[in-house]
């Protein structure tokens, strides 16, 4: 092994790499733009839609009840909405989304109400469907306030206490600081987030540096110099680790921007909208660089299986072929690692990737289980060696670099 | 000084089984002469010429490339040795001149070396004008004349070009057969594998015919037309060929 070849060889690729349009992209553009968009552009987007949604006047269609004026009076006063006349085909139009929902109020409603013999009102919407819902919530909403004040006044009418209704009361509170709160719902996205770059970072590089040279004819060039195939390799493979880290460090820092701009910018207003709290996630340094320092021996492995395979393809196209079904293998562990109630033992800590994914989700709420720490890095570190080693063997296979 | 003792190459194919690519394949080209490998397609010349300038190892037997033996030293002989084909291209996104200095730093040249070197070729090259031009923008004369500067920058010994005209025009095909001609004036020791047979009246000083691996004939173009009764090269070839010809080896 010599440094000073491997040093050759890397900053040539560098060269060459950052004369490559489509490693530029997946290299830079695609983890600088992605946490923003997907932060703040999202974000803001879900909670315009979801706000419209809730400010919308519904169209209800009320099915019956003219004989019950104060149901409809009732129906009027609570949050607006806009009460349509029956039609037939009441149930396509909910459907159809011409209108959201439809309320049947039975007949000689009022009548039954005032001998105290109790009748349904029955409330209909398209399940699913998130306008349809919140109309049926607000037709609900508006419906129980009018079934309580019958209760208060009856119960006035009987000279006993509303308080009798009551009890005792009920109240949640969070003890959990705000950035385990944002980290218990965002941990996972991040930890998958950072896996999946680093892995498509080095993905372009990787085939460009193999299956490229082959498919460009360089391969032989290269081979016919006095550069021993161990230094070639290696120079190749810490170009695409380059790619594979400043991705990953490109996307932990545009991550740590987008959530600092959520905050700051206000793009969320928390005070009138309190459930938005949790949405906020307060990153701090030391989880940011316990995140990247975790994703380093992944890098190596990532970097390496790259190689690895695409220097067994004979083009840029098959290379490609090979390394997308890659993609959902490394997709799936870290999309495991987000469902909930999935959490961190001895056995889950040997698998790789998953492992990582896991353990990016403790760190971004602040926990540090040191054990885990070190068995999962000590492993994937274990893994990352074996997939180097496999990358420099299949470089010295003469069947591998000129399969034709 | 280039000499080859029962050069073998195997290689295993699913549908064929094992190929005796090349077969006990022995030689000599001494400094100074020009050596043709002449034979068909799939005859075995780009393998016996890759496993000279160590892309491939033997299967069995060796090859001594100005003093280094091909399978215990190749690192040594690639440093001896300037390698061209038409398969050996260039980095797009390099440009010419950075082409020649990253195998110049390859092989080991010093950097103040490493620019008086590149200044000299590219003089003698005639490529000042195109010198910092990347290399997918070139022109296919600019092209092999940078390849040429890259098999030139650390001065071999010997020189191994398997079939360089293939698919290049007349004139450039010219350019680079010059270039061979002033390989031999310098004293250094060519092998080159073509199976144009006009190429190899002009310039080689002993000719090799090859076929199923098998070095059939071998000798001066003078003697092979004494040994054969043909002044015809193509003739010659054929007679030497004919009984051992396999079409499917071609393809």
């Amino acid at each position: 092994m010599a440094l000073q070849n491997i040093g050759v060889v890397y900053r040539k690729e560098l060269t060459e790499a950052l004369r490559d349009r489509r490693t530029l992209i997946s290299t830079l553009l695609v983890p600088l733009l992605l946490f923003p968009l997907l932060s703040v552009g999202f974000g803001a987007l879900a909670f315009t839609l979801l706000k419209e949604a809730e400010e919308e006047t519904p169209k209800i269609m009320l099915l019956g009840g003219a004989d019950s004026p104060g149901v409809l009076e009732a129906l009027r006063a609570g949050k607006k909405i806009e009460v349509v006349p029956a039609t037939p085909d009441w149930k396509d139009k909910i459907i159809n989304k011409e209108i959201r929902a439809a309320i049947a109020i039975p007949d000689g409603f009022e009548t039954s109400l005032a001998q105290q013999n109790p009748l349904t009102v029955e409330i209909y919407k398209y399940k699913g469907e998130l306008k349809s819902s919140i109309s049926a919530d607000t037709v609900e909403k508006n419906l129980k306030d009018y079934r309580d004040k019958v209760v208060e006044a009856r119960l006035e009418a009987d000279h006993v206490s509303s308080t009798v209704l009551t009890p005792f009361l009920i109240k949640q509170d969070n003890v959990a600081p705000p950035e385990k709160v944002g980290g218990a719902a965002f941990g996972g996205i991040i930890g998958y987030m950072v896996i999946l770059l680093c892995l498509t970072g080095g993905m372009y590089p990787a085939m460009d540096l193999t299956a490229g040279e082959k498919e460009r004819g360089t391969m032989e060039t290269i081979l016919s110099s006095p550069i021993a195939r161990f230094d070639l390799v290696m120079g190749k493979f810490f170009l695409v680790l380059t790619a594979s880290l400043v991705t990953a460090a490109l996307s932990v820092l545009s991550m740590g921007i987008s959530f600092w701009g959520v905050q700051h910018l206000k793009i969320i207003d928390v005070a009138k909208n309190p459930d938005a709290e949790t949405m906020q996630l307060q990153v701090t340094l030391p989880a940011v660089l316990s995140v990247f320092l975790m994703a380093l021996p992944l890098a190596v492995l990532f970097s390496a299986g790259l190689i690895t395979i695409s220097l067994f393809a004979k083009s840029y196209k098959e290379a490609q072929s090979y390394i997308s079904p890659l993609m959902i293998l490394v997709i799936l562990p870290a999309v495991a690692a987000m469902l909930p109630g999935v959490e961190l033992t001895a056995k889950l800590a040997l698998i790789p990737i998953l492992n990582v994914s896991l353990l990016c989700k403790e760190l971004v709420t602040g926990t540090y289980h040191w054990n885990f720490i070190a068995l999962i890095f000590l492993s994937t570190c274990v893994y990352a060696a074996a997939a180097l080693f496999l990358a420099v063997k299949m470089f010295q296979r003469e069947d591998v670099l000129f399969r034709s | 000084m280039i000499e080859t003792r029962g050069l073998t190459k195997l290689f295993k194919d699913k549908k064929r089984g094992e190929i005796r690519a090349v077969d006990g394949v022995s030689f000599t080209c001494a400094p100074g002469q020009i050596y043709g490998l002449l034979g068909a397609n799939g005859a075995g010349k780009t393998t016996t010429l890759r496993m000279l300038a160590t892309i491939l190892e033997p299967s069995d037997g060796t090859a001594i490339v100005c003093g280094h033996d091909v399978v215990e030293a190749p690192q040594k002989v690639r440093a001896n040795v300037g390698f061209l084909s038409t398969a050996t291209a260039l980095y797009p996104r390099l440009t010419a001149q950075e082409m020649v200095e990253y195998f110049g730093r390859l092989n080991g040249i010093g950097e103040a070396e490493l620019k008086r070197r590149v200044d000299e070729i590219f003089s003698r090259l005639d490529m000042n004008s195109f010198r910092d031009r990347r290399c997918d923008k070139l022109s296919t004369g600019m092209k092999q004349k940078t390849s040429i500067a890259r098999t030139l920058i650390h001065d071999p010994q010997a020189m191994i070009f398997d079939e360089p005209t293939l698919g290049l025009d007349i004139m450039t095909a010219r350019t680079i057969l010059e270039f061979i001609r002033e390989c031999r004036q310098r004293g250094k020791t060519v092998i080159f594998s073509t199976h144009v047979m006009s190429e190899v009246e002009k310039l080689c000083d002993v000719i090799g015919i090859i076929q199923s691996g098998k070095l059939l004939a071998e000798g001066s173009l003078a003697s092979l037309r004494e040994k054969y009764q043909e002044q015809d090269l193509e003739e010659i070839f054929v007679k030497v060929v004919a009984p051992h010809y396999k079409p499917e080896e071609a393809a």
